[in-house]
């Protein structure tokens, strides 16, 4: 059958146009509103795992003094601050919110591939975060179990929301995952179907290539968290025994009987490892853009770039079991995972140093997208190398259930993910406003939050160095660790209350910007990426005005020698490129860096 | 171009318009066809997982085998009925036989109904004979692999329901010959897959 793609239709393309208020802003199947509902409510749910966070720290920093909460509530803080961060805030604000802005402009289409499917997508998330959100408000509370939402401690009595709050996590995990399966497909086929002429997949930006990778990456991990929420829904609902051995409780032995909970931690981390690359990748590409824009330097390594992020992609989906070297596996099954986790370095690091190696000699522009990408570099580094201890069996026995890994995940998949959300936050939006924001405030709210992460997560490696244990709603008077280890908890906790409050500032910033922020050129940064040349600013709907643009060009012609400005934008066509000042011309002088 | 010349592309050192063929690199297929390879990628994986979820409960020692009702081999015919005459009416349509798609493409719904209405009898047959979800592993994971199964026939089947209402509403086949064709795809992806489940389930 003879088909042209949909790029081709240019004129024939239809769009959906909304003529009520409520179809353009509510029900809408625009790209771009769907892309702030999407970020409104992660952000907005996000404040919520943020204040569990407070609450958390509250008791481990000042035990004797608040009484806010009981361990019951404690636990449940833990896991609703847990899955909340993870799926419902990250992965969403990263694929949800940034994808869906960013995939048409910068692919240079109208908008999704799937409007209507795009739209549905966004209200199944929304309900799945209602459904969630609901638990706080049944009998016994949302579940208590820690988010990975181990069985048989689940279902257990002891457990608190072992009824309720656990069927609504679950519930809503699955309904979480129809909506990304819906987002997903959209965005996958956008991207490869989609693209405006002369746009290669070599031309792709990489925040685009991060957020193909990563969101194949959801695809084909999500599932595994769908087959373990259905069995638990049913070993909850209905007694079935799909991972309830038989148990105890309270003398009474229950209706369970030989299921293995071991068959859950398989299937959850066979999720649970891609789900930190999809949090994880997104963030790479992003923080490559802004890196490049800022150094007004083309990415070092781009096709490097690109084949590391669809080898951590493929690596990722065999290194699942390194969460459970705990569990009492065979040997050589935990050498085997040590070593592919070890190895999943290679690419990573990989990155690190082009992203270092772009800023070298770059003409830096030290903006707040700039602080808050360069703090992420750092974090990212501090991250990644405690990784590399615990993913060594030998040494990750003694520190699992520390505060070591506490501070190692936090750094490597909260402090530093969320550092690029800021940075991305700041960067687009005079793209996604029209207005600039206040950089005074930017960059007080870049000091806090950088240094705040770090008064609070380095003092946890020691303790967890010290033998402190995570997961306990209050330590006591143990013999191994010292009093002092309480001085350095009721430190971290007045940090914690410091970096939340200065999260107000951005808060403010982002708000008040919106209406008295000084109105923003098209392309303040000097972008040279597709979704900087729309022909209004912010982009209407359709994007692209009569004409679809066409490229000519990757998407990091910064300094190109000879230019007239700094950045040459792709959709440049090359005839019209400033002709070279013949006498300084050196032609290997930016491909010799590239070249790699 | 392949993949790897793809990849392995200097996107600093060639400007303009790289070939004629655009978007450069994108598959030769309507968007919805490509959408639809990707969802049977993930369906696999779905299915594959309860498999393998199985198989491993399978070798733990109170597992007791389920003696599969011999209805099944009925239904698992009606499916491939169901299958064969969506393809019958996808070859009409590119024949020019638009009777032949339309009696093909009304049957296999039909068929489909019937194959799903036969799987809840298999489970009240069960139920009757006193293997409840709860009873043992094996039974919990038939009911809960049918009904997985079930449900993703019934997806199709609301995409078939709205083809059907189209056409009548006076739409010809040939406008539906997309959704026909990709009706045809998922349903032989699910024949095949329940063809698998059948030869698991049935080996224990």
């Amino acid at each position: 059958m003879a088909y042209v793609p949909l790029a081709d239709q240019d004129h024939e393309m239809e769009l959906h146009h909304p003529k009520t208020w409520v179809g353009k802003y509510v029900w809408s199947q625009d790209h771009k509103v769907i892309a702030i509902q999407y970020g409104c409510t992660a952000i907005a749910v996000g404040v919520v795992a943020l204040i569990l966070s407070v609450l958390m720290r509250l008791q481990l920093g000042f035990p004797d003094e608040f009484s806010i909460i009981d361990p019951s509530s404690y636990y449940q803080a833990v896991t609703m601050h847990g899955m909340i961060m993870v799926v419902y805030l990250l992965t969403a604000l990263f694929l949800g919110g940034f994808g869906n802005y960013l995939i048409p402009l910068m692919v240079g289409a109208r908008d999704m591939v799937f409007p209507f499917l795009n739209m549905l997508s966004y209200w199944v998330y929304l309900l799945s975060v209602i459904i969630l959100l609901a638990s706080f408000f049944v009998a016994g509370g949302p579940t208590g179990a820690g988010w990975t939402l181990y069985p048989p401690q689940t279902g257990m009595a002891g457990t608190p929301g072992h009824d309720m709050g656990i069927v609504l996590m679950l519930v809503s995990l699955i309904v979480f995952i129809i909506a990304f399966t819906m987002g997903g497909l959209n965005y996958v086929t956008t991207i490869f179907q989609s693209r405006c002429r002369g746009l290669t997949m070599m031309r792709l930006p990489l925040t685009v290539w991060s957020i193909l990778i990563a969101t194949v990456l959801g695809l084909f991990a999500f599932p595994a968290l769908l087959v373990a929420g259905i069995m638990m829904t049913l070993d909850t609902l209905l007694g079935t025994s799909f991972f309830m051995p038989a148990v105890i409780e309270a003398g009474q032995a229950l209706d369970y009987n030989g299921g293995s909970p071991i068959l859950f931690q398989h299937l959850f981390w066979f999720f649970g490892h891609p789900e930190v690359y999809i949090v994880a990748l997104p963030a790479f590409g992003l923080v490559s853009d802004v890196l490049s824009c800022h150094a007004r330097k083309n990415i070092f390594g781009y096709r490097m770039m690109v084949w590391a992020l669809i080898a951590i992609g493929g690596l990722s989906f065999v290194v699942w079991a390194h969460h459970m070297f705990v569990s009492g596996m065979n040997p050589y099954f935990g050498f085997f995972f040590a070593t592919t986790t070890l190895i999943i370095a290679v690419p990573t690091a990989l990155k690190v140093y082009n992203w270092v190696l772009t800023l070298w000699e770059g003409d830096i522009r030290l903006n707040v997208p700039m602080y808050f990408a360069i703090g992420f570099i750092f974090t990212f580094i501090h991250g990644g190398l405690t990784g590399l201890f615990l993913g060594n069996v030998v040494i990750d026995l003694p520190l699992s259930d520390t505060y070591f890994v506490v501070a190692h995940f936090h750094m490597v998949m909260g402090v530093s993910p969320i550092l690029v959300l800021f940075a991305s936050l700041y960067h687009w939006y005079p793209k996604i406003t029209g207005r600039m924001f206040n950089e005074t405030l930017g960059q007080i709210h870049f000091w806090i939050t950088f240094i705040g992460a770090y008064a609070i997560y380095l003092p946890m490696h020691y303790l967890g160095f010290l033998g402190v244990p995570r997961r306990y709603y209050a330590i006591g008077s143990t013999d191994f660790i010292p009093e002092s280890a309480q001085a350095l908890n009721a430190n971290i906790t007045i940090a914690v209350i410091i970096v939340a409050l200065a999260q107000l500032i951005f808060f403010f910033n982002m708000i008040w910007s919106l209406k008295y922020g000084k109105k923003s050129d098209p392309n303040p940064w000097g972008a040279a990426s597709l979704e900087w040349q729309t022909p209004q600013n912010p982009p209407v709907h359709g994007n692209w005005g009569d004409e679809l643009p066409h490229v000519y060009r990757w998407a990091y012609d910064y300094s190109v020698p000879g230019a007239h400005e700094d950045f040459i934008p792709q959709n440049t066509p090359e005839d019209v490129e400033p002709t070279v000042d013949e006498e300084h011309f050196d032609p290997d002088h930016d491909k010799s860096k590239a070249d790699i | 171009m392949s993949l790897a010349s793809d990849l392995a592309a200097k996107p600093w050192e060639s400007k303009g318009i790289i070939d004629q063929e655009h978007p450069e690199g994108a598959f030769g297929m309507p968007p919805e066809k490509v959408a639809l390879w990707f969802f049977l990628i993930v369906a696999s994986i779905i299915f594959s997982l309860f498999m393998v979820s199985y198989v491993v409960r399978m070798e733990l020692p109170d597992w007791v085998p389920l003696d599969e009702p011999s209805q099944l081999w009925i239904n698992t015919a009606v499916l491939i009925l169901s299958s064969v005459l969506f393809q019958w009416s996808r070859n009409s349509i590119e024949n020019g036989k638009t009777k032949n798609a339309l009696i093909g493409f009304t049957a296999a719904g039909v068929f489909a109904f019937a194959f799903i209405v036969a799987q809840y009898m298999t489970w009240l047959g069960l139920r009757a004979d006193g293997f409840y979800l709860y009873t043992n592993p094996a039974d919990a994971f038939y009911y809960l692999i049918t009904a997985v199964h079930a449900i993703h026939l019934l997806g199709g089947l609301w995409v078939w329901c709205k083809s059907a209402i189209k056409l009548a509403r006076g739409a010809s086949i040939q406008e539906l010959s997309l959704s026909i064709e990709l009706c045809t795809m998922y349903w032989h992806f699910l024949l095949i897959v329940w063809l698998i489940i059948f030869a698991v389930l049935a080996n224990t």
